[in-house]
């Protein structure tokens, strides 16, 4: 199939950027959407175009890395599908295609479609963890948990941090993110301990970098890859009052 | 060279608690005092910056995602072994051992493999402790199932996604040394050089993605967590980032490449559909535990596989392998595989696939209980091939996927550059001549919490603060190397991508030192590489400039120095002429198609030297001596 591709191109942080149309030929419907990129690549190598920069990097669905909004939808059309999984087979002969960067004040672009989300590692760096040092921990059957605590920490476990939340979200609220890993952690007896003070920090770090609220439009759990429930969100408020209380 | 290995001496059960007692400690108030810079933030790499920091050094990580949560550790899907015995089926630390060492079909060193299942207790203890949600039953104890090579249950898992949950486990460990102030991280940094100081491992080079900015980064010690090197055939399951560029700048500066030609090719990935195709991705060997693996019994039968009536399909593990069956380790698996297809009885458009049939499984148990299981894995098959395994069978093939060689260390990891510690797959030391399934994790971990936290300490100790700052010339100078191979790559300006040499390349080395290997393919792909690099060095096309982010550029290194690395790997295929593990000579075989090892010449890990540039790499052996297990035959039957 050829397709018409229209890409955000901006060279540095500085750069204003503009929207650049390229055409794509012969394009395999069995192509992940990546590799259509990169067949794309090859050719603009050719004509001496800078190469189309986008993050990537285990091409499975799970590193987190992948993050172009396609036709304004973060990851795609397809549900619960990171771009690397997006495979050419949805699209059809002679679409328009629009690939742009994640959008929003917290993830400033760095080029193209590369886009700078250190602002998720400082908030799991304020307290997304559970402060245990290596060594002396008890043995790992000591503390039961129920098999359905255990599946519900893993379903919020599962956040890939790749931001798609963010970028859909029209707050830039990081909340589905935050979320996840708060009620991943609430959901465990190990992650108790600490839970008051994890709630706190991570919001207040959170609020610091420029993300917004939530507004209960749930454009976030519709574009996770990993299909992350906005009760994440409610759990997180739920902790965050219970914080309050002291 | 003499290479010292130093293993303590003693009983095998006692050698680690000795040697932990006779090891020189620093004093918990003189920690601080030592700088230690740690490449690559996967589980190895994340848990020894962590536990390093935790410690009281001062530590500084480096990886070249743009966060350290992105490591390639994240793809592990199955699990990760430990010889807890929590099924009460008969595991103990001495079996995890066993079967390890005969996995890696008797190619590695008893004393750190020994090492490595008696800690391998202590990592689930502190992966849970850390809120690793693994599956649990009902009771609320922690569930187990199998994998290859093994007849107990002893692999924990998440789901199909371990390796993510205990990245993330290692990850925040990290990340909180990274809030306390303890550990500086340096993303979207890559290194691409390593300095000595007095014959000493003093520090690295690395390009700052983002900017391209040349820097250099002093220390008292540096280790490398950074992978493997699977990407030398190009189409691998690794992440599109893996390279070998940190390890074998290291082996230009004198470090030795041990066992370079053991590359375990994974039975259970998704066929290659064609030339674009940039990554080929894993199916989990858990998958093993309830497909069943089969081919038409006809050459050529195009039918469905739903119409190929039972007796008339070839179960061929179970049929060779009574006793594993689907679950014979990953080695056997990939060349019955090959083995089927070179017959013609492949399936799929291509020929080279098999199928992974699961209808059995879910007759008997329900499709509920296999969504539960590996709910994750097939929809990600479905995803990218179109096709419902629930109802039709998956088509699998083997895909270049884990390297059990890598730079040579001693029993405290330390190569033979002195400072110089490598960990994780980077290193060789514990999977031989093949890994079993889960132990990738295990060792990952055992090196990062467990093991290298306390020999760099032996390190220091002994050795004292040094003092060395970026000031000191060997810094200037390995800038300044870098800045002109930048400049280099940038002027050739010819006709083709890196990628189409990295496409030719993993040809060579797939046609020649892939699953199966022999003299003359060996020779040929000998011939191959070094026209390929020279053509490399005059044609490619590198666009951008140095001071810019330039993923064309990055590229570009890395596969410069597969395109010199793919001959180590090569020559020591050819050296080793006999077939063991992932290792198989053709040449070498029973009658039955089985690896025939050679332990009368061969018993040794190849460790081998840089020598100059095109000079053929110098060979030093490590003689490998069993006290503890009997040498033999690897049967699985």
């Amino acid at each position: 199939m050829n397709l018409t591709l229209h890409v955000w191109r901006q060279k540095n942080a500085t750069d204003k950027g503009r929207m650049e149309t390229y055409q794509a030929t012969d394009i395999n419907e069995h192509m992940s959407f990546l590799e259509m990129l990169d067949v794309v690549n090859e050719d603009l190598i050719g004509k001496g175009i800078d190469p189309i920069h986008f993050d990537h990097d285990c091409r499975e669905g799970i590193c987190g890395m992948c993050s172009l909004v396609i036709n304004g939808i973060p990851h795609g059309p397809e549900r619960a599908t990171t771009v690397c999984q997006l495979h050419m087979r949805h699209f059809k002969d002679g679409d328009e295609i629009y690939i742009e960067p994640w959008r929003a004040k917290a993830f400033p672009v760095i080029k193209d479609l590369i886009v700078d989300r250190s602002a998720f590692d400082r908030i799991i760096q304020a307290g997304g963890f559970v402060s245990v040092n290596t060594g002396g921990t008890p043995d790992a059957n000591a503390i039961p948990i129920s098999k359905s605590d255990a599946d519900e920490a893993m379903d919020f476990a599962q956040c890939i941090g790749c931001g798609a939340c963010v970028a859909a979200c029209k707050n830039a609220s990081a909340m589905l993110f935050v979320g996840a890993k708060i009620a991943q952690l609430a959901a465990l007896p190990q992650g108790k301990v600490e839970a008051e003070r994890r709630v706190k920090a991570m919001v207040a770090q959170m609020d610091k970098e420029g993300f917004g609220n939530c507004t209960n439009y749930y454009e976030c759990e519709a574009v996770c890859p990993k299909e992350i429930s906005v009760k994440g969100i409610a759990k997180m408020n739920r902790e965050f009052f219970k914080s309050m209380k002291g | 060279m003499q290479l010292e290995t130093k293993v303590p001496s003693g009983a095998l059960a006692a050698k680690w608690d000795k040697h932990r007692f006779e090891m020189k400690l620093v004093n918990p108030a003189n920690k601080r005092k030592y700088r230690a810079i740690i490449v690559g933030s996967g589980l190895a790499g994340a848990s020894a910056a962590a536990s390093m920091a935790e410690l009281g050094y001062q530590v500084s990580c480096f990886c070249f995602q743009d966060s350290p949560r992105r490591a390639h550790s994240i793809a592990a899907q199955g699990g990760i072994n430990a010889a807890k015995n929590y099924q009460n089926d008969g595991d103990s630390i001495w079996r995890l051992f066993y079967d390890t060492v005969k996995g890696g079909d008797f190619r590695s060193r008893e004393a750190n493999v020994y090492r490595l299942a008696q800690v391998s207790t202590e990592i689930i203890d502190q992966c849970v402790a850390q809120g690793v949600p693994f599956a649990r039953e009902y009771g609320g104890t922690l569930s187990n199932r199998s994998f290859g090579g093994a007849q107990v249950s002893r692999t924990f898992y998440a789901r199909g996604q371990t390796g993510q949950q205990l990245l993330l486990g290692a990850y925040q460990a990290l990340a909180r040394q990274i809030g306390l102030g303890k550990v500086k991280m340096y993303s979207r940094h890559e290194m691409l050089d390593i300095v000595l100081v007095d014959g000493v491992a003093r520090g690295i080079i690395t390009r700052n993605l983002v900017t391209g900015e040349v820097k250099s980064f002093a220390a008292d010690a540096v280790v490398l967590a950074t992978g493997g090197y699977g990407n030398v055939f190009y189409l691998s399951t690794n992440a599109k980032g893996c390279n070998v560029t940190a390890a074998y700048r290291a082996y230009k500066k004198g470090a030795l490449f041990a066992n370079p030609c053991y590359t375990q090719i994974h039975p259970t990935c998704i066929p290659v559909s064609g030339d674009y195709q940039s990554k080929l991705t894993l199916m989990s060997e858990s998958l093993r535990n309830d497909g069943r693996i089969w081919v038409p019994k006809k050459k050529g039968d195009n039918r469905k596989p739903g119409d190929i009536p039972e007796n008339e399909r070839d179960y061929y593990l179970e049929r060779k392998y009574p006793s594993f069956g689907n679950l014979a380790p990953r080695d056997i698996s990939s060349r019955a595989a090959k083995e089927v297809c070179d017959e013609g009885r492949g399936v799929g458009e291509t020929g080279r696939g098999v199928y992974l049939d699961f209808a059995d499984a879910i007759n008997r148990l329900g499709k509920a209980v296999i969504e539960d299981r590996y709910g994750n894995l097939f929809q990600m098959y479905e995803r990218i091939t179109g096709e419902d395994p629930y109802s039709v069978p998956m088509r699998i093939f083997p895909a270049s996927h884990y390297t059990m060689g890598g730079l040579w260390v001693d029993y405290n990891l330390m190569s033979n550059i002195p400072g110089l510690h490598v960990i994780g797959e980077a290193n060789f030391s514990d999977h031989g001549a093949n890994r079993l399934g889960a132990s990738a994790l295990m060792q990952g971990l055992a090196d990062g919490y467990f093991v290298l936290p306390y020999t760099i300490g032996d390190f220091f100790a002994r050795t004292g603060p040094s003092g060395i700052t970026e000031e000191h010339a060997e810094f200037k100078k390995a800038e300044e190397d870098l800045n002109n191979k930048v400049k280099q790559l940038l002027s050739i300006k010819g006709s083709k991508t890196v990628d189409h040499f990295h496409r030719e390349l993993g040809k060579i080395m797939w046609d020649y030192c892939g699953m199966a290997r022999n003299d003359a393919g060996l020779r040929k792909g000998l011939e191959l590489i070094p026209k390929l690099r020279e053509e490399f060095w005059n044609d490619v096309n590198v666009l951008g400039e140095g001071l810019e982010m330039n993923m064309s550029l990055e590229k570009a290194g890395r596969v410069a120095d597969f395109l010199e690395f793919a001959e180590i790997m090569c020559h020591d295929a050819l050296d080793r002429d006999e077939s063991c593990g992932a290792h198989f000579r053709e040449e070498h075989q029973t009658e039955e198609g089985e690896a025939l090892r050679n332990d009368k010449d061969y018993c040794y890990v190849a460790a081998w030297e840089y020598a100059g540039e095109g000079q053929a790499p110098r060979l030093h052996k490590e003689e490998l001596k069993f006290e503890n297990v009997e040498l033999a035959t690897r049967s699985y039957k």
